[in-house]
C-alpha cells in the first residue's frame, strides 16, 4: 500500500474534494451532535424539561451518587458476565470452525453470521416466547411431567443472560475465528513433541498467538453490552435499571437531558478506552 | 492450508452444539409457532398482520427510510472511498478514523446525540430525521465496502486511462465505476439491510407516529407474546435474510478467493 505514496504528486489531486460531502455529513451529524452532548452535560435541567446553560459540573457529581454507582456496577457486571460467557461458549465454536473442512467451515460460518443479521428485538422476543408461561419449554416440561405448574422463566436473570449471550456471541466468535484460522496448528504438535502438557501448550502456545482475536472479541462484546438496554428491558421485565435504561429514561421519560448527556459521555469514554486498546492491539499485530 | 489440523475434542463439539441450540431453538420456535393454530396449522396470523393498517404503514416506512438513506450513502460513500484509496492528503488518517466512529460508537449515544441536535435545530422528528440518522451509520459501511473493492483494483488502470487522454469524469465512468460496481452494490445492500434492521438509532430519532417495522415489533412485544408478533417477526427475519443471502452470493461471485 505504501508503495503508492512514494509516487511523486505533481499537482493537487482534485479527487480529494470527493470526500467533502461525506466529511461535511460526519461533521454535521456525528461530531457536532457529540459536541452538543458535551455542552448539554454541563447544563442544568429547569422546569418541565427546559434546559439552563449554566455550565456546571453538577451532572457529573450526581453520577457518584450511590444510587447511580450501583447501576454502573450492575451494568459492568452484566457486561463482564456476558463477555466471559461469550468467550467460554464462543471459543469452542471458533476452534471447531478453524479446524473444520472448508465445506463445514462455510456452513458453520453461515450459522454464526445469520443470527448476527436477525433483528435483536426479534431475537429477544423469540427467547421471551420460548420461555413464556405456556411456551415450548414450559409446555414440554409439563407434558413430560417434569414440573406441574409453568415455571416463571421470563423476566429472570436467566432469560436476560440467554438474551445477552446469544445477542453478542457472533462478535466474539468472528475475531476468535480470524485469529485461530491463521494459527499454525502444527505448533501445538511441536509443543507436545517437545514435552509440553496439553495444558501448557494451550496456555503458552495457543493463547499468546491468538491474543489479538481474544482481546478484540472481548472488546466487541463488552463495549456494546455495557450500554445495552433493550435485551434487559424485554427479557428482564424492565425491573433492573442499567446504564442503558437510565440514559434512555433521561431522554424519553424524565426529560433530564443534561444528566442523560453526562451519563452518555461516560459510555463514550468507555468506548474510547476500548477503541484505544483495540487499535494498539491491532497495530502490534501488524508489526510482527 | 496444508498444515495438519487436529480434530477438536468432543467437549468442544458439545459446547458448540449447545451454543447453536441456544441461538437457533428460540428462532425456530418462533417461526414454527407463527403457523400454529389451536388445532393444526394456519396462515391466519399472516393475513391478520397484512390487514393491519399500522403494520403496513410501518413496513412502508422501513422501505422508504431504507431506500433513501441507502441512495445517499452510496453517492457520498463511493466518493469518499475514492478519495481515501486513491489520494494522499494531510488529515487522511484522521478522516479514516472519523469514518470508523459510527461503527464503534454505541448506537444509543448516536441516537440521543442526534435527538438533541434535531430538537436544537428545530427539525421535526419523522422520516426526515430518521433518514439523516440512518445515513450517519450506513455511510461508514458503504465507505468500507467500496474501499475494500478499490484495494483489490489496480490503480494503474485509472492512470493508464488518464495518460491516454480520458478526462477524470470519463475515467470514473468508463474505468473505475464498472470495476468498483460490485463493491457499491454490496455496500448498498448492506446499508439497506442495516437501515431496515435498525432499532436503537430509530428509537431516538423517529418521533411520535412514524414507526418502522422493528419499532412496531418492539412496541407490540412490550404487551407480551402473541401469534401475530410471531408472524410479523418471521416476515422480518425472511426479509433481512434474503438481503444477506444476496450480499453473500454476490461476494462469492465477485471475489476470486
Amino acid at each position: 500500500m505504501e508503495a503508492v505514496a512514494s509516487r511523486p504528486i505533481a499537482r493537487l489531486d482534485r479527487r480529494i474534494f470527493l470526500a467533502l460531502p461525506a466529511l461535511i455529513w460526519f461533521l454535521g451529524f456525528l461530531l457536532i451532535p457529540l459536541f452538543i452532548v458535551v455542552i448539554y452535560s454541563l447544563a442544568t435541567r429547569g422546569e418541565y424539561g427546559a434546559v439552563t446553560f449554566n455550565f456546571s459540573l453538577g451532572n457529573y457529581f450526581r453520577i457518584f451518587d450511590s444510587v447511580y454507582l450501583k447501576i454502573f456496577l450492575r451494568s459492568l457486571q452484566l457486561a463482564a458476565v456476558t463477555s466471559i460467557s461469550c468467550l467460554l461458549l464462543g471459543f469452542p465454536v471458533a476452534y471447531v470452525m478453524a479446524t473444520a473442512s472448508p465445506r463445514w467451515r462455510q456452513i458453520l460460518m453461515a450459522m454464526v453470521v445469520i443470527p448476527f443479521w436477525t433483528n435483536f428485538v426479534i431475537r429477544a422476543y423469540a427467547i421471551k416466547f420460548l420461555l413464556s408461561d405456556y411456551g415450548l419449554i414450559n409446555s414440554l416440561g409439563m407434558f413430560l411431567h417434569l414440573w406441574s405448574e409453568p415455571i416463571y422463566f421470563s423476566n429472570s436473570a436467566f432469560s436476560v443472560w440467554l438474551g445477552m449471550v446469544t445477542n453478542y456471541i457472533p462478535f466474539m466468535i468472528l475475531p476468535l475465528y480470524v485469529s485461530l484460522e491463521k494459527f499454525d496448528f502444527t505448533m501445538l504438535e511441536a509443543a507436545r513433541d517437545l514435552g509440553a502438557s496439553s495444558w501448557n501448550s494451550f496456555w503458552k502456545v495457543l493463547v499468546p498467538l491468538i491474543k489479538t482475536g481474544l482481546i478484540t472479541g472481548l472488546i466487541f462484546v463488552f463495549t456494546p453490552a455495557l450500554g445495552e438496554f433493550v435485551v434487559p428491558d424485554l427479557l428482564g421485565g424492565a425491573k433492573t435499571m442499567l446504564i442503558g435504561n437510565l440514559i434512555t429514561e433521561q431522554f424519553m421519560k424524565t426529560r433530564d437531558w443534561p444528566f442523560g448527556s453526562a451519563l452518555s459521555l461516560l459510555l463514550i469514554v468507555a468506548v474510547l478506552v476500548s477503541l484505544t486498546i483495540y487499535l494498539t492491539n491491532r497495530d502490534s499485530r501488524v508489526q510482527h | 492450508m496444508s498444515s495438519t489440523k487436529p480434530k477438536p475434542s468432543r467437549f468442544y463439539g458439545v459446547i458448540s452444539a449447545l451454543t447453536f441450540i441456544m441461538i437457533y431453538v428460540p428462532l425456530a420456535t418462533l417461526v414454527v409457532f407463527s403457523f400454529r393454530a389451536p388445532t393444526g396449522w394456519t396462515f391466519d396470523w399472516y393475513t391478520k398482520i397484512f390487514s393491519d393498517q399500522q403494520i403496513i404503514e410501518a413496513l412502508g416506512m422501513s422501505f422508504f427510510v431504507g431506500t433513501v438513506s441507502t441512495a445517499i450513502s452510496i453517492v457520498l460513500g463511493t466518493a469518499a472511498a475514492l478519495t481515501l484509496e486513491r489520494t494522499r492528503f494531510k488529515g487522511r488518517g484522521a478522516f479514516d478514523i472519523l469514518t470508523h466512529i459510527p461503527i464503534i460508537m454505541p448506537e444509543t449515544v448516536m441516537g440521543l446525540s442526534l435527538l438533541i441536535w434535531f430538537v436544537f435545530l428545530g427539525v421535526t422528528l419523522g422520516s426526515f430525521s430518521m433518514i439523516v440518522a440512518h445515513v450517519t451509520f450506513t455511510l461508514s459501511y458503504v465507505i468500507i465496502t467500496v474501499r475494500t473493492r478499490l484495494q483489490g483494483m489496480d490503480p494503474q488502470m485509472e492512470e493508464a486511462a488518464r495518460d491516454l487522454g480520458a478526462s477524470p469524469w470519463q475515467t470514473f465512468w468508463k474505468v473505475t465505476f464498472p470495476l468498483v460496481r460490485p463493491g457499491i452494490v454490496s455496500g448498498g445492500l448492506l446499508a439497506f439491510t442495516l437501515s431496515f434492521d435498525d432499532f436503537l438509532v430509530t428509537f431516538f430519532t423517529a418521533g411520535a407516529g412514524s414507526d418502522t417495522l422493528p419499532m412496531k415489533i418492539y412496541s407490540m412485544t412490550k404487551y407480551g407474546v402473541s401469534p401475530e408478533i410471531n408472524a410479523l417477526s418471521t416476515l422480518m427475519l425472511v426479509l433481512t435474510l434474503v438481503g444477506v443471502l444476496v450480499i453473500g452470493a454476490r461476494e462469492k461471485l465477485s471475489s476470486p478467493r
